[in-house]
């Protein structure tokens, strides 16, 4: 680092960036409603009570303050459900983005850094892995595997780590012809420290921006597999499984459909403007 | 045209296509979970179901199974439907029509809203239209298909019912199709009255898959023209007195389509995997949604042969992005 104090004005333009703050807020709000579920949610949202059924939320005509977002075909309270939803969410979002990440990371670097017949290797299962369609593999993979959440995150793992391989593969093959990497083979540092003590902090930056993204497109995949019937039991309350009994009722209470679509549709978007945010101030020649 | 390069590219499809098939075969051949137990009752005897493992081939080795399969994939043969207890192939056949006209109508928006959209942007360059459509490109962007086709549903078929919602054409509608091209074949016998229902419920479908793809496309194309615009061909067109708008139209557009075809061909590619959620999202009958129903009934056959059908989807949609590539820029046809 040539600068005494290079984080202060980076922090400063990262706090000007609008993006990065409405996607902070969307993650913090996600977090704050994961963590203390328990305390925020004002039902147990397994209990039935199906003299409440359909109760449509409670700004609506006939709507009950109590059920502040109405209640479903059982009588179960959807606001409950919904931030009991968040955990899945975040917990798929955080561990399949990492484990993705770190496979994607160490198969490119390897890739890119050593080249020849393991980048050739690498590469081609790269290629046949995106020639598939992502929802159909995910779908078999998870009927291969079995339903659960373990299952939604290998899942996602397997499928989604060549996002990760690509990018790194490229970016370290830029990064190795750079001029510190010479001077790290001069003074004879081994090719493994080089890779992993001086390229992979300059990977970081992008690597951010990746997990970022990947976080907004593991929810997506968690919510299609739940939708599909193929995620956690359909009694856990995730929004793919709000999802998909709303579905079912969509005409009676579309209120049912509508909210867990708009939760995700948030988080998706709150993710997505945090990374390109991050990727807009790291990088600022991105910009067109 | 240069053969030699399709009939490369052509070879090159051939890796993927073994990957597909041995992937899925191995894929599936570890799932837990005996298909044969779920064929049959609980009043099947053990010889009933000796029999039915031999009739699926489900009694050799495994490499002997690959093998088997193999040579029944090559001939064409793609096995017996499990749960549906037909020919694999004859059932893809069937409903394959449905997703080709859906994935077509789909592209076909998309790319010209995108075109719609990128020059709109590049003409008004730097004043509020480009803002708009920059802005509204960044939201589009980053909502995958299955929520949009979701978000549709509540808007257009729900809150403001204009659409309909489930399936491939009104159920008071009735149409004997021999091909089971309803769009093209009703176009053809002028049955106007089908074609009309079939586009009505084909909007909102085609609607969610071509948005994410249109949004990609609109921005790749866009900083094409815009790169374009500053070259110097265009200060001279400019110059001899052509008007900016047919500059962008007859000579910036031209150029900057070869690079951004090739940019966001595969993202045409994505949208075919796109289907089995939007298919199933909308009760729509084609191979997507069939797929669906394949897996949660472990019908193994069904399953392989859908995953390979959409492999060779996919291997023919870079073959035409190609061929239109080639069509766009001369020079690609003599390299």
């Amino acid at each position: 680092m040539p600068d005494g104090r290079p984080d202060l004005p980076l922090m400063r333009r990262i706090l000007r960036e609008p993006r990065i703050i409405f996607g902070l807020c969307i993650l913090g709000l996600m977090c704050l409603a994961a963590i203390l579920a328990p305390w925020l949610s004002p039902h147990n949202p397994l209990e039935q009570d199906l003299l409440f059924s359909f109760l449509p939320p409670s700004w609506q005509e006939n709507g009950d303050p109590i059920f502040f977002l109405g209640t479903d075909n059982l009588g179960r309270d959807i606001a409950s459900r919904l931030i009991y939803g968040t955990r899945t969410a975040l917990i798929v979002a955080i561990v399949a983005a990492t484990l993705a990440a770190l496979l994607g990371t160490i198969l490119g670097m390897i890739a890119g850094f050593y080249g020849g017949k393991i980048d050739m290797l690498i590469s081609c299962a790269v290629d046949i892995w995106m020639s598939f369609p992502a929802v159909l593999l995910s779908i078999v993979l998870v009927a291969v595997i079995g339903a659960g959440l373990h299952a939604v995150i290998i899942a996602i793992v397997i499928i989604d780590w060549t996002r990760f391989c690509r990018v790194m593969r490229a970016e370290t093959m830029v990064q190795k012809e750079r001029d510190y990497v010479s001077s790290a083979v001069t003074i004879g540092l081994s090719r493994f420290r080089i890779l992993f003590q001086e390229v992979l902090p300059n990977l970081l930056p992008l690597l951010i921006v990746l997990l970022t993204l990947e976080m907004g497109i593991a929810i997506v995949v968690e919510t299609i597999l739940s939708f599909v019937g193929l995620s956690v039991a359909s009694d856990t309350p995730t929004w793919g499984n709000l999802i998909q009994e709303g579905r079912q009722y969509i005409h009676q209470a579309p209120w049912l459909l509508g909210l867990p679509v708009a939760c995700v549709v948030l988080s998706v978007l709150g993710l997505n403007a945090l990374g390109d945010g991050i990727k807009e101030v790291i990088d600022p020649e991105s910009r067109q | 045209m240069s053969h030699s390069y399709f009939f490369n590219r052509l070879l090159l499809a051939i890796p993927t296509l073994a990957g597909a098939v041995t992937i899925t075969f191995i894929l599936l051949r570890v799932v837990p979970g005996d298909p044969i137990a779920m064929m049959t009752g609980p009043g099947a005897t053990e010889a009933d179901i000796a029999q039915l493992r031999a009739h699926y081939g489900l009694d050799h080795s495994i490499a002997h199974q690959f093998v088997l399969y193999l040579g029944q994939v090559i001939t064409g043969d793609l096995g017996t439907s499990i749960s549906l207890r037909q020919d694999v192939g004859e059932l893809i056949i069937g409903r394959l029509p449905v997703t080709v006209e859906l994935v077509l109508i789909a592209m076909l928006i998309a790319a010209s809203l995108a075109l719609v959209l990128a020059l709109t942007g590049t003409f008004w360059r730097d004043r509020w239209p480009e803002r708009l459509v920059d802005s509204f490109i960044g939201v589009v962007v980053a909502i995958p298909d299955f929520l949009w086709a979701l978000s549709l549903i509540l808007i257009l078929g729900v809150a403001i019912p204009v659409m309909p919602i489930f399936g491939r054409m009104d159920l008071t509608v009735s149409f004997d199709s021999w091909t089971n091209f309803y769009l093209t074949e009703s176009l053809l016998r002028g049955e106007f009255e089908v074609t009309r229902s079939v586009l009505h419920h084909m909007v909102l479908p085609a609607v969610s898959l071509a948005l994410p793809l249109m949004a990609i496309t609109t921005r790749v194309l866009k900083s094409c023209l815009n790169a374009e615009m500053n070259r110097e061909y265009v200060t001279l067109a400019r110059t001899r007195g052509f008007s900016r708008l047919k500059v962008i139209y007859s000579q910036a557009l031209r150029n900057a389509l070869v690079p951004a075809t090739t940019l966001s061909g595969v993202q045409f590619t994505f949208l075919i995997g796109g289907t089995v959620l939007v298919e199933r999202i909308f009760g729509y009958p084609g191979i997507g949604n069939m797929a669906i129903d394949a897996v949660i009934n472990r019908d193994l056959p069904l399953i392989q042969g859908l995953v390979l059908t959409f492999a060779i989807l996919f291997i023919l949609v870079n073959l035409l992005i190609d061929l239109f590539v080639t069509f766009l820029d001369p020079r690609l046809r003599h390299a």
